[in-house]
């Protein structure tokens, strides 16, 4: 390490990339760019060395990213004071900037670039192949990395054969049902109609979950090429982009590329110079996470309030306006120009028996590696959370992984090999879902993490139907009673009983899911609301109301820390003597707790 | 039609492919509970209520939208199933107040029923599932609903009605989760919004969360009793029940309007008129006495000596002048029997054909025209056939807001995709929904269609075999209108051409075409001319006598077709008889028993003729039956004046109104809700009006009160009951001879004439195999201007019409407490260039002035009027527009010009205390 492979590589080939995702540009990657430039400028090298604003790499939390070229060396948390020191130490001088590599937690060692780091070590890009390493506003840039090669292809086929290809790669829809897309292709394409449409779906709504976003913003001609692959294959002649309203550099991106691509004919009248012709436009969706469920999302491009529709028919039927309609994630669209370019075979060739190819994370929550990950179907729990995300922060105990947004489920570390396709999740309780991935340790409590899905889904409830709605309301309303130390054991039998009807009879899957989260806490973590409910007690110490101190006399030394800070004046005890917390006025704030030095004051 | 077969608890049915499980279990007599379906409006799914157990399904099924499936095992009554029901019921009651004692549903709601058959309570405080309960503040800021949302189980019924059946999209789903609720707009109070209160969300509300806020404590569902009837505004006849029960002193009283699937023409829409309308039957100002005006007072009679009196008069009258010293004003807005009485009094009792009513204001023209081109006066095709239109054109006619519920139909066929061009001088609502709006100077009508003549003739688009077979005089009409380019048009009418030519050629060329019009074409100088302008276009075309097509006058009262199809005309026995035929009026005499001479052959004369008649001295005495002329009529003052010359004026109302108050004698008459009858709607279907309660004072109803006018006069004509009356007309009218109560009974979708034995079944479509007079008659016509035009003292053409809120003269509907305070007060239209100009500001008072009179009202500025035209209604006595209207007429059916005037308009101080209503609902 240290030095950089000078020489053997053309001055040409140097090149810096840096991410331009909705998260390093939050951490300032526009204003490392401007530096950047001006320090190039002021070492002339502006002429030789280019610099490509690229989409996200998916490790957020080190950004901004900045990667060089030659070598890929990769530099996180670049500030643009750094600038400079880039430019005249790599550049010119041609040494690696130490201070600014990945540093492994564990051994302390530096990365030179991604693939030495272990976030990147075990992922398999697929579908993020081109996230941070094109200019997403390019169209070039896309085709020289083999872009609409996969739409060339299936242009020679007849749409039939494009259909059986994605059939062989056993490819699932990737907004969280897995339904199989090559099937699901086929319906639209066999539904009676000249006229069809084609939706995909960026209403990407699971807190915490980014996946549709970072692809739409770092590659959207991917995107587009599997759309307009779709398109060809089921004889749809214009297309939607539903992306959310919240997402405006995805939009803005999304825009260029479509200008772009038909521009270059491959949207358009004559699709790459056939007589297929396919347009699409841009729907920006206005905030509601049941637009996710496809045909409230249909309801909402047609200027109705985006609220489910009862299936059948399905939008394979009828769908848009009435007409058949097919209705793909953006993952599954970005997933299509790799099966047609390299092939079924080579797709299938990845994950498992029935979960074929990759699937995008978005691993967040306690886990000391955060960010967005692409891994082979199949790959266990454990090395995700373990391997890819590097265990938990501080190395407290890992207590469960939430897993498939507000519908998944909560699976505890007795569960943490299972491997991560679509029949097993299920089987487990939880979902895949959009692929949220919310790491949790012994510090977060179930009963306040399911009170706190429920909270969402309620609130995002379309009102349609009386499940959903009033039933949701009361388990919330149950749960908040449980974390209040309000509950009783008949608040769970209840709870039990409405999970299930609500599961049974809602209209749609959010409501038919909502309750999951309720449902695989009590399954997997039931002593935690006994806890709640006949010990008035929170066991990870989240639920201020039942959240009491005591201090370990054995380490208490009588600071009087501890007493000074009490806002209700239950601290008692003379300087230099064991302090005593009169546990019945104890109000739960922790700021005793979070004055004493000696570790003295504990949850009791 | 493919047959499915199934197994629902147990039991195996067949039924056709297509069909919901909950229709297949409901024929199997399992019943099947809902909250959110109706048979009438799209099915949702939502309320989740009517899930079954289909075996081998993920979830429960929701039997409303679950189609059926060969070999498909459903359990309606499976464990889960009940506690899933129960459930829902219980969330339902848990945010839901529990107040059934005293609710207005009770006995009626849904939620309540479903929670009775499934032994459901309210959840008790402190139990699981009692929690937090909306408090939302009641709607009760317009007088005709009362909106409580926290009775609302979000069934979304309303929403679906308020867009599925009235096309008006006021309501919908607001907010998420816990706090979504009905909204009206962007969640305003119903007063603020664009409801337009046609109580279409009432009648499907299945809890007290929407009531009619009038019938509220006026007696619990139980007590109630349902009498259907036909609504007695506008023409469009809509049924429905009138809900009556026991007020004070144990007297009958109508409580509320209730909507009933069963109505033929309607269904369950109605509009705010039939809906909520009823508040003048109960009124105070109601005549309850007969009054006899004594130096100038007046005081109240005994019928004996009221009839004694007027008998008394009439004879000496009849005795020193004549029969033709007699004028008989009949009425449009009574039935069918009032109307054939009081004919048969003017001419067997009085001996003249003095006979006339309003419908020689609206459609008089129509008559003339349309017998002349096809034989018959009366609108071709059914309402329903707007169904399977596939271009209509609406010419002069305001549909939503003077035919609302028709309009409903022609919105639908848009809905459908169905193309519509809307000739109007204004951009009413249809206009704005309709592909095209041909917005024409006012009065030019003729210039227009005669150019849509000429562009179907120069592009040889005519039907030549239709023309060939089943018209004659075709020269006729393509020399009259050889010269009538679009362009020329354009230049009378303002029209673009090109629009003009594209609009006559869609007519033209659509396989189904069908013309609607009302008076905007009808109440002109040329109004005979500019109806045979219309059939001309049809017979062009050969768009009448099939599905779709037609030529569709829009009547405008309850039955002013069937009081011109009872004889009501100066011209016409019942049928459209003529009076100078000597065989029909051997006919008639042998009929009442009367000799053949004492029926006069001579035609009568006119409305307009007989208050010049009463001008010049020669009619001495009128009868006027539920008619206003003073504020229907044009020329109001010389109305006045005319009526104030007359020796003795009997009058027969339910109200005094200006008219009255210029009699010798008022007699009180029953309303609609008071008396058995039949009213003929505008497509010719006649229809039962049922008496409802007993009548408000003294009150008779018309035929009655002739009857014994007729029996005071010496010659008794001895009905005893309604029914008698149509069993006459029946005999004597060949298209009403297979029509009479007993029939209509037993024929709740009413019968259409041509009817002409009791075993036919009415014609709903007419001319389909030949014309009602053989050949179809083209007549050449040439559009001449209105007889006053505007110039430097008069210089903008006012135009009159309607107003939803409102009907004719007033003096029903502004006794309507609803009505009246949701448009309170009438405004004139301007567009902003005229008001700019003449330095007047929206709100501002201004006079407006003809060569005859003058009136004052609130100016309104809207750019949906064409520049150089003023319009108002005549709803109105304070605002009487007919002061200033110009009583010119159409030589050929007397009608006189109401659409078109000259006037001045400027701006004056607003009355002293005056304050601009703060809410009224205009829709132009």
């Amino acid at each position: 390490m240290g030095e950089i492979t000078k020489g053997t590589v053309q001055e040409q080939a140097r090149r810096i990339f840096i991410c331009a995702g909705s998260g390093c540009i939050s951490s300032g990657s526009r204003q490392v760019a401007d530096k950047l430039q001006q320090a190039l400028d002021e070492a002339g090298l502006n002429q030789t060395v280019p610099i490509t604003m690229t989409g996200c790499h998916g490790f957020c939390e080190q950004g901004p990213i900045v990667v060089i070229a030659p070598d890929d060396v990769f530099y996180c948390r670049v500030q643009p004071e750094d600038a400079v020191t880039l430019v005249e130490q790599h550049l010119v001088q041609g040494q690696l900037v130490e201070s600014l590599l990945y540093r492994d937690s564990q051994t302390g060692e530096r990365a030179k670039s991604a693939h030495d780091i272990g976030f990147y070590a075990k992922q398999q890009r697929i579908v993020l192949r081109n996230c941070g390493t094109i200019d997403p506003e390019q169209i070039d840039d896309y085709l020289a990395r083999e872009g609409y090669q996969g739409l060339a292809r299936a242009l020679t086929m007849t749409p039939e054969a494009v259909i059986e290809e994605v059939k062989r790669s056993g490819l699932r829809g990737r907004g969280g049902a897995g339904f199989p897309t090559g099937l699901k292709w086929s319906f639209a394409a066999g539904a009676p109609g000249e006229k069809k449409y084609l939706v995909c779906n960026g209403d990407e709504g699971d807190p915490g979950a980014f996946m549709d976003r970072s692809l739409l913003e770092g590659d959207p001609h991917s995107v587009i090429e599997g759309m307009v692959i779709a398109a060809y294959a089921i004889g749809a002649q214009a297309g939607y982009a539903y992306i959310r309203a919240e997402y405006p550099l995805a939009i803005q991106r999304m825009q260029i590329a479509i200008d772009q691509a038909r521009a270059r004919g491959y949207l358009g009248e004559s699709v790459m110079g056939t007589d297929f012709a396919f347009d699409l436009q841009i729907k920006a969706g206005a905030g509601a996470f049941v637009c996710g469920e496809e045909t409230a999302l249909l309801a909402s491009i047609e200027g109705e309030r985006g609220m489910p529709r009862v299936r059948p028919p399905y939008p394979a039927i009828k769908g848009l306006w009435g007409y058949p309609t097919n209705i793909n994630n953006v993952e599954t669209f970005g997933s299509v120009p790799y099966i047609l370019r390299a092939g079924a075979d080579a797709y299938a060739a990845v994950g498992t028996e029935k979960s074929k190819g990759t699937k995008v994370f978005a691993l967040t929550g306690k886990v000391k590696n955060t960010g967005l990950v692409e891994v082979p179907m199949g790959l266990s729990l454990r090395e995700i959370v373990f391997g890819i995300g590097e265990g938990i922060q501080q190395d407290r105990p890992f207590k469960a992984v939430q897993i498939g947004g507000p519908s998944g489920g909560c699976l505890p570390a007795a569960l943490l090999d299972v491997p991560v396709d679509y029949d097993s999740l299920i089987a487990a309780g939880a979902m895949m879902g959009s692929g949220g991935l919310v790491v949790l340790d012994d510090t977060t409590c179930m009963v306040d993490l399911a009170r706190f899905f429920l909270s969402f889904t309620q609130r995002e409830s379309c009102g349609k139907c009386t499940p959903c709605r009033e039933g949701t309301k009361r388990m919330l309303e149950i749960l908040e009673r449980i974390t209040q130390g309000e509950g009783s054991m008949d608040d769970i039998i209840a709870l039990e009983r409405l999970a299930g009807v609500i599961k049974s009879t809602s209209l749609c899957g959010l409501g038919q899911t909502a309750p999951n989260p309720v449902l695989t806490t009590l399954r997997y973590f039931r002593e935690e609301y006994e806890a709640h409910i006949l010990e008035e007690r929170c066991p990870a110490g989240v639920c201020k109301a039942l959240t009491k101190f005591a201090i370990v006399p054995d380490k208490c030394v009588g600071c009087t820390a501890c007493a000074r800070v009490c806002p209700i004046h239950c601290i008692s005890g003379a300087p230099k003597k064991v302090h005593t917390i009169d546990r019945s006025r104890c109000i739960g704030c922790g700021q005793c707790a979070g004055k004493c030095r000696f570790a003295a004051v504990v949850r009791a | 039609m493919e047959q499915v077969t199934l197994t629902i608890d147990g039991q195996a049915v067949t039924v056709a492919a297509g069909t919901t499980v909950l229709a297949a279990a409901r024929s199997l007599g399992i019943h099947v509970p809902t909250l959110c379906h109706d048979p009438d409006l799209t099915s949702e799914g939502s309320c989740r209520l009517c899930v079954v157990h289909v075996a081998g399904a993920r979830t429960l099924m929701p039997a409303c939208v679950t189609a059926v499936m060969p070999g498909m095992v459903v359990q309606t009554a499976a464990p889960e199933v009940v506690e899933a029901r129960r459930t829902i019921i219980e969330l339902l009651l848990a945010n839901h107040p529990n107040d059934c004692l005293t609710c207005e549903r009770a006995g009626t709601c849904a939620l309540q029923e479903a929670a009775y058959a499934y032994g459901v309570r309210f959840p008790e405080a402190g139990s699981p599932l009692a929690g937090e309960k909306h408090q939302w503040p009641p709607d009760e800021s317009n007088p005709m609903l009362l909106r409580d949302m926290n009775k609302c189980i979000l069934c979304g019924k309303c929403v679906r009605a308020c867009a599925e059946w009235q096309q008006r999209h006021v309501l919908d789903f607001g907010f998420r989760g816990f706090a979504t609720k009905i909204v009206a707009d962007m969640d305003q109070d119903l007063i603020g919004s664009s409801c337009v209160y046609c109580g279409a969300c009432l009648t499907v509300c299945p809890t007290g969360a929407l009531l009619d806020r009038r019938s509220i404590g006026r007696g619990r569902p139980w007590e109630r009793e349902h009498v259907r009837t036909t609504c007695g505004y506008c023409g469009t006849g809509c049924q429905f029940d009138l809900a009556v029960a026991p007020g004070q002193q144990g007297k009958r009283q109508v409580v509320e309007v209730v909507p009933t699937a069963e109505a033929p023409v309607n269904g369950r829409s109605l509009c705010v008129k039939g809906r909520f309308g009823t508040g003048f039957i109960h009124h105070r100002d109601r005549l309850r006495q007969p009054l006899i005006k004594k130096d100038g007072q007046w005081v109240a009679a005994s019928w004996s000596e009221a009839i004694a009196l007027i008998a008394d008069r009439w004879q000496a009258i009849k005795a020193d002048y004549g029969s033709d010293a007699f004028g008989v004003l009949a009425s449009a807005r009574a039935t069918n029997e009032d109307n054939y009485v009081i004919h048969r009094l003017a001419r067997s009792v009085f001996g003249t054909n003095n006979i006339d009513h309003c419908a020689r204001l609206c459609h008089a023209s129509s008559v003339t025209g349309l017998v002349a081109s096809l034989g018959s006066g009366a609108m071709t095709n059914p309402i329903a056939d707007l169904a399977v239109t596939d271009f209509f054109l609406v010419i002069g006619s305001n549909t939503t807001e003077s035919h609302p519920v028709l309009a409903l139909a022609m919105q639908k066929a848009l809905k459908r995709g169905a193309q519509a061009a809307v000739i109007d001088p204004r951009r009413i609502e249809l206009a704005g929904q309709a592909q095209w709006h041909l917005q024409l100077r006012p009065g030019t009508d003729l210039a227009l269609l005669n150019a849509m003549a000429q562009v179907i003739i120069a592009e040889g688009k005519v039907n030549a075999d239709f023309v060939a077979k089943r018209t004659e005089n075709y020269e006729a009409v393509a020399e009259a209108v050889k010269d009538c380019t679009p362009e020329w048009a354009e230049a009378i009418t303002g029209v673009p051409a090109a629009i003009i030519r594209e609009v006559a050629l869609a007519y033209a060329t659509a396989p189904a075409g069908a013309i609607y019009y009302t008076m905007g074409v009808t109440q002109k100088t040329t109004g005979t001319h500019n109806v045979m302008a219309i059939a001309n276009l049809a017979l062009l075309t050969g768009q009448i006598g099939r599905p779709g097509t037609g030529v569709n006058p829009l009547r405008g009262q309850n039955n002013v077709q069937g009081a011109c199809d009872m004889g009501a005309l100066p011209n016409v026995y019942p049928g459209y008889q003529p009076v100078t035929d000597e065989a029909v009026r051997r006919k008639m005499a042998q009929a009442w028993h009367v000799p053949p001479e004492s029926l006069s052959l001579q035609t009568g004369l006119t409305l307009g003729e007989m208050l010049d008649a009463v001008d010049a001295g020669t009619i001495k005495t009128l009868l006027i039956m539920g008619e206003n002329p003073v504020v229907s009529d044009p020329d109001s003052d010389h109305v006045v004046q005319t009526l104030q010359k007359a020796d003795f004026v009997v009058a027969i109302d339910l109200f005094m109104n200006e008219t009255t108050e210029l009699a010798h004698v008022v007699l009180p008459a029953c309303s609609f809700a008071e008396k058995t009858g039949t009213f003929t709607n505008t497509e010719r279907r006649v229809q039962m009006v049922r008496q409802a309660i007993e009548p408000i004072g003294e009150a008779r109803p018309d035929w009655q009160i002739i009857t014994e006018l007729a029996a005071a006069m010496g010659q008794p004509f001895g009905y005893t009951d309604v029914a008698q009356i149509m069993k006459e007309i029946a005999e004597v009218t060949p298209s009403y001879g297979g029509i009479s109560h007993e029939r209509l009974a037993v024929t709740p979708q009413g019968l259409c004439w041509p009817c002409p034995a009791p075993d036919h079944p009415g014609t709903p479509r007419l001319h389909e195999q030949a014309f009602t007079r053989g050949l179809g008659r083209f007549h050449g016509v040439s559009y001449l201007p209105p007889a006053e035009q505007p110039d430097d003292d008069y210089p903008l053409i006012l135009s009159t019409g309607r107003r939803l809120f409102h009907y004719h003269t007033g003096t029903m509907t502004r006794r309507d407490p609803g009505l009246a305070a949701l448009y309170s007060e009438e405004h004139l239209e301007m567009h902003p260039d005229d008001a700019q100009a003449l330095g007047i500001g929206d709100g501002d008072w201004v006079q407006v002035t003809s060569r005859r009179g003058s009136m004052e009202l609130a100016l309104r500025i809207t750019d949906a009027i064409v520049p150089g035209t003023v319009f108002t209604s005549f709803h109105f006595a304070e605002a009487l527009v007919n002061r200033l209207t110009n009583p010119a007429r159409d030589t050929l059916a007397q009608i006189p010009e109401l659409k078109v005037c000259a006037v001045a308009v400027q701006k004056i101080a607003a009355p002293e205390g005056y304050q601009r209503p703060v809410h009224k609902r205009v829709l132009v």
